[in-house]
């Protein structure tokens, strides 16, 4: 069987396939984004670069971008320091355990922000099981409420965030062959040694993917600080969401979606450098 | 079993168990909610009761939006499993350059924050004169499911061996009736898992749809948070509770179909 030869690579018909998909994203996503992208750096006369002096002359704006970073910073943290060890236990489980973890992560990914930040409305109240947890534990003294403070936002949105920490780094620790930490032990390295030498290198990739998907997502949330902290307080996404529908100041809202945009792109562009970086020295 | 074994089991056992309890807090929370007599999100409940699911069908709008947000979940999932079918055939059998870069612009959207995407296409949509509520929705929303589509059949296909079609058409089947007979049925547990994690994305976005909606179009996700910032009762719980129990349905179709593990693969 003689599979026929593009003559040029240009003209091979199956690329005629891709053609709706793309003309379509172009049209409906691609150029959108673009022209948002380029007016926003178009001012009555000619290029300007004037809201984003303006925007960020104003100390109030740099409180916005601090609170959105560090949000998305503690939700990071958070997702590591629960997903990096639950990785493992996935990864280490029996049989039935890992089902049941299994579903437990994949089952919230199939179910809206909508729903789940309603649902931490009613954990994180006064009354709520994490309160009540907490004095039951004797860590408090009496009930407090989590719902509108800026820790009630990261519980919540490091739980709804927490399977895509989760899965990445599960990918890398699966491959893992337990047998190099034995290797390790038998040549007399301490379990410190053999995890910062052996374990995290090989876990890095993942951990890097985990981390930029938290991240960007943390940076970008929208429904989840609404429902969980109010207007109160104002990260970039939901002063981009006030300033489009409640505010009709068009001039914010585009160059806070800018920042936005050129921050999300950012974290993916670095996080794919970094894991082709840390993947060709591994190799 | 060495005491360093069986203590290394425990932490597994300690970390397994938090973990599952954390993530699954929101969902049976939700549920337990749902079918309390409590008014006041009291848990647990003081009383069971369905008062929460018969108030359901009194809700304004509820059955509008549920509606919309069918229609545009499923009509979006169908369009965007033709064009990124056919993409994905482009971009396994193709021998064109930047392929790696389409492959990329196209799971694209899953990764910038759908606000700033809902903006621009807001923006564009009115340049382009598209100023119907539904027709925006479900433009906006092909882009939502695209991505989905995209990635899990381009890695079915990548499994393919595309000479089983060489063999159909030698043993005299058309080469339409050969695509219909060996590539859609090794396809069909790509179209379905990722046809319906598209229409469940579709059916849960809120930060695009929102820029689409009006007083008289609203998609389900829309009308929840209206409902949960006007007055915040168990009646929102118990359409979550719904909207889980689709999850679940959705789960288990997946795993019959290509296995947890499968799922869970990033």
């Amino acid at each position: 069987m003689t599979t026929k030869a593009a003559p040029s690579a240009w003209r091979d018909p199956v690329a005629l396939l891709a053609a709706p998909a793309v003309i379509y994203l172009l049209v409906v996503y691609a150029f959108p984004l673009l022209w948002l992208f380029m007016k926003s750096l178009t001012g009555p006369a000619g290029p300007t670069i004037q809201p984003y002096i303006s925007f960020l002359s104003d100390p109030f704006n740099w409180r916005v971008v601090g609170n959105t970073l560090r949000v998305a910073a503690w939700v990071t943290v958070v997702c590591f320091l629960i997903g990096y060890p639950a990785a493992f236990a996935l990864a280490r489980a029996g049989a039935v355990l890992q089902i049941v973890m299994l579903v437990s992560i994949i089952l919230p990914l199939s179910v809206g922000a909508v729903v789940k930040a309603f649902a931490w409305q009613i954990v994180l109240r006064r009354d709520g099981i994490v309160s009540q947890t907490l004095v039951g534990l004797g860590l408090w003294d009496e009930p407090q409420r989590l719902l509108f403070t800026e820790t009630g936002l990261v519980l919540g949105a490091a739980n709804i965030f927490l399977p895509f920490m989760i899965l990445p780094i599960y990918s890398v620790v699966k491959l893992i062959d337990p047998r190099l930490s034995e290797a390790g032990a038998t040549l007399g390295a301490t379990p410190l040694y053999r995890f910062t030498h052996v374990t995290l290198p090989l876990t890095l990739p993942g951990i890097v993917s985990g981390v930029a998907f938290v991240f960007s997502m943390s940076v970008s949330m929208f429904v989840i600080p609404s429902l969980l902290i109010g207007d109160r307080f104002q990260t970039l996404s939901t002063l981009t969401g006030r300033s489009f529908l409640l505010m009709r100041n068009e001039q914010l809202g585009s160059t806070t979606a800018v920042i936005l945009l050129v921050l999300a792109v950012s974290i993916v562009v670095g996080s794919t450098w970094l894991a082709r970086r840390i993947g060709g020295r591994s190799t | 079993m060495t005491v360093l074994e069986r203590v290394s089991q425990y932490v597994v056992w300690f970390i397994a168990g938090f973990t599952v309890i954390f993530l699954m807090t929101p969902l049976i929370v939700t549920i337990a909610v749902s079918f309390g007599s409590s008014t006041v999100f009291t848990l647990p409940p003081p009383d069971w009761s369905l008062r929460w699911y018969e108030r359901l069908a009194g809700m304004r709008g509820l059955v509008p939006a549920l509606l919309v947000s069918l229609q545009i979940a499923a009509v979006s999932t169908a369009v965007a499993l033709v064009l990124g079918t056919l993409c994905a055939i482009a971009l396994v059998r193709g021998r064109f350059p930047g392929r790696e870069t389409i492959s990329t612009f196209l799971v694209s959207p899953l990764m910038l924050p759908g606000l700033v995407i809902g903006i621009a296409m807001l923006q564009g949509f009115k340049t382009m004169g598209l100023r119907d509520v539904y027709a925006s929705l479900l433009v906006a929303h092909v882009v939502i499911t695209l991505p989905y589509v995209v990635r899990t059949v381009v890695g079915a296909l990548s499994l393919f061996d595309f000479s089983l079609i060489d063999a159909a058409r030698t043993l005299g089947c058309s080469y339409p009736t050969a695509l219909t007979r060996v590539l859609v049925p090794a396809l069909a547990p790509a179209f379905l898992t990722s046809g319906m994690f598209a229409f469940l994305a579709s059916m849960d976005n809120y930060p695009i749809s929102m820029f689409f909606t009006d007083a008289w179009t609203k998609t389900l996700p829309i009308q929840m948070l209206q409902y949960v910032e006007e007055r915040p009762d168990p009646t929102i719980a118990a359409i979550s509770a719904g909207l889980v129990l689709l999850a679940i349905v959705a789960l288990v179709i997946g795993d019959r179909l290509v296995g947890l593990r499968k799922l869970a693969d990033f």
